[in-house]
């Protein structure tokens, strides 16, 4: 058998298409992140909650609903977005005058929420969604032999973070967009509803957020605590990759994946803590991040 | 955020004789049958929301991982005493430093960007720190470091009696107060504050601001490496809870509950949070969480200035 480093190469793919697939969750989380922050000027903790809420959908439309993985796709999103929509209205549309750490306060308390409230429901065992039948089974491409669904994580996240590019960069809604984040006041004295936009805006973050948790939910195991303990991880990596650019936060996010995945290959026991320590040292290297412009 | 009180005579005489009445009610607790273990639990975390509020009070830092070094400095005392057999006092010595040294590696980072990101950054680092301790061979992984002895202070004083340790406690905390009072009013307090309200001002009046903040965010930790270090000694035991990121969040609302930027307020929060933990404990379950969320939320949509922020305001209005 082939060998990379004394590893062999099955395992070795193996490892690197894992974190690709947790690269690409990251990378969705934090193009949300990102777009909130840009427009909001709010770090919405809630993010990991969000998502946790869209992996739950994904068991209950599996399980409970009989509308199957599929179903989930559509609806968490819808759900989740909804979601949003309650909390910009009721809740975050009070802060925006205020310093920005108390948009990352309230969320955190959002999260706090929602975390007890499944935890009271299910535990904190997980839960298991199986993988949909039209994705189960393998590929073998010779030098490895590829899960279906794990390739479908990575290809249809990576559609919905070119597709989010596309619509923010190279449209007429998204350039309306862009023009909130740099001078809200103008934006609405050419006749556009920001408050609405501004809506909008965290509900499709909030969206993206249970998007990635359907995907998610049948590699991993769904668990009330899933999300708190992503979120942390995708704040460093928005760190890392500063919160400038769109495209700059999809690589980001799908790099610390995969150096993610090498580390589980070659030092497991760092696994854990590569991504903070990539963090430490762009901090000290490049302060305003990979893709950040420095203000 | 709230301001210091004003230099009013009236509202410094009741202020004094505020004061005066809580510690007297804290001398007097035990014999009163508040249960002694309590009250230590809870002036520990008094001291790590002092500690905390010094930052984000005094100095306008929003650290999100603050449990990080009071539960490292926790771990830290712990297994140098029970493992290595080192007094109470050198144990607690050692904890507060490692703490520190903690806060000085994590500061120079995090003082490298400002606001929002600070807190991402801090919380990444605890969340790293956190990790170690699960990991590392010392701490006792899940189970965490159990059975610490309380031992004799000064080798003369034995702290198993609750009534020895409270008292201990009690010191401390004042010791903590006193020199908290001491450093907000400093000339180096006043530059903090100066930090606080308008950053690029201080920098163009000549302030190496990075300097002062990273002071004040060792200080901070130190004291916050204090506070766990004491709860190891009050509880007998250091686990993975006092270096999660939900204790950071916990040390965030009692501050913001009781009123940041005041001295009193960290106290009142802490106390409050405290005690509706212990109270809700057995009661609820997992709806604990959920009730600290709704807290948070209740308090940054509608009592941000806190407990003592709100009786400022009040006594101003009738005056």
């Amino acid at each position: 058998m082939t060998e990379i480093f004394g590893i062999p190469l099955q395992a070795f793919a193996g490892q690197l298409l894992l974190g690709l697939v947790n690269g690409s969750f990251y990378a969705m989380l934090s193009l949300g992140l990102a777009v909130i922050f840009g427009l909001l000027g709010i770090v919405n903790f809630a993010h990991g909650a969000l998502y946790m809420v869209g992996a739950y959908v994904a068991w209950f439309s599996v399980e409970k609903w009989g509308l199957g993985y599929w179903g989930a796709l559509v609806l968490a999103p819808v759900i989740v977005g909804a979601l949003g929509v309650v909390i910009e209205r009721t809740l975050l549309k009070h802060l925006y005058k205020l310093d920005p750490l108390y948009g990352l306060l309230l969320t955190f308390g959002l999260a706090l929420i929602a975390e007890g409230l499944f935890r009271d429901q299910f535990g904190v065992s997980g839960q298991q969604v199986n993988v949909p039948e039209a994705l189960q089974g393998a590929t073998n491409l010779g030098f490895m032999v590829l899960p279906n669904y794990r390739a479908w994580v990575v290809v249809a996240s990576l559609a919905v973070c070119l597709g989010t590019w596309f619509l923010i960069e190279k449209t007429r809604l998204g350039a309306t967009l862009r023009a909130g984040t740099e001078n809200p006041a103008l934006v609405q004295a050419f006749g556009i509803n920001v408050p609405r936009m501004v809506m909008f805006t965290y509900a499709g973050g909030a969206a993206l957020a249970a998007l990635a948790g359907v995907l998610a939910a049948p590699v991993i195991q769904v668990t009330p605590l899933m999300g708190s303990n992503l979120i942390i991880v995708v704040f460093a990596v928005v760190v890392i990759g500063g919160m400038g650019s769109i495209l700059g936060s999809i690589l980001t996010g799908l790099m610390l994946g995969l150096v993610e995945g090498l580390t589980k290959v070659f030092y497991p026991e760092a696994s854990n803590i590569v991504v903070f320590v990539i963090m430490a040292i762009v901090l000290v290297i490049r302060p305003a991040g990979l893709f950040g412009k420095e203000k | 955020m709230v301001s210091t009180p004003t230099k009013n005579d009236a509202f410094q005489r009741k202020s004094v004789i505020a004061w005066g009445v809580l510690l007297a009610l804290l001398a007097v607790a035990p014999f009163i049958g508040i249960y002694p273990v309590f009250m230590m639990k809870a002036l520990c975390f008094a001291i790590f929301a002092c500690a905390f509020n010094l930052l984000l009070g005094f100095t306008g830092l929003l650290s999100f991982g603050h449990a990080a070094f009071m539960g490292s400095a926790a771990y830290v005392t712990g297994w140098l005493v029970r493992s290595a057999g080192w007094t109470p006092e050198l144990g607690i010595v050692a904890g507060t430093l490692v703490a520190a040294l903690l806060g000085l590696v994590v500061g120079l980072i995090a003082i490298r960007r400002q606001g929002i990101y600070f807190a991402m950054i801090t919380l990444a680092m605890a969340q790293m720190i956190y990790f170690v301790c699960l990991q590392a061979p010392f701490t006792g992984g899940e189970d965490g470091l159990q059975g610490v002895p309380r031992g004799k202070l000064f080798g003369l004083i034995p702290m198993a009696d609750d009534l020895a340790m409270y008292f201990f406690v009690l010191a401390v905390f004042v010791a903590v107060f006193g020199l908290i009072l001491r450093i907000v009013h400093s000339p180096y307090g006043q530059v903090l504050k100066a930090i606080r309200e308008n950053e690029p001002r201080a920098i163009s009046l000549g302030y190496d601001v990075d300097r002062y903040k990273l002071l004040a965010f060792v200080l901070s930790t130190g004291i916050a490496g204090l506070a766990g270090a004491m709860k190891t000694f009050v509880l007998g035991f250091a686990t993975l809870s006092d270096v999660h990121w939900s204790l950071s969040g916990e040390v965030i609302l009692m501050t913001l509950l009781g009123g940041m930027g005041s001295f009193a307020g960290p106290v009142l929060g802490a106390f409050t949070i405290i005690g509706l933990q212990d109270y809700l404990a057995d009661r609820v379950g997992s709806w604990v969480t959920v009730i600290i969320g709704v807290i948070f939320v209740v308090c940054v949509i509608a009592f941000r200035r806190g407990f003592v922020g709100e009786l400022i305001a009040w006594q101003k209005r009738r005056s």
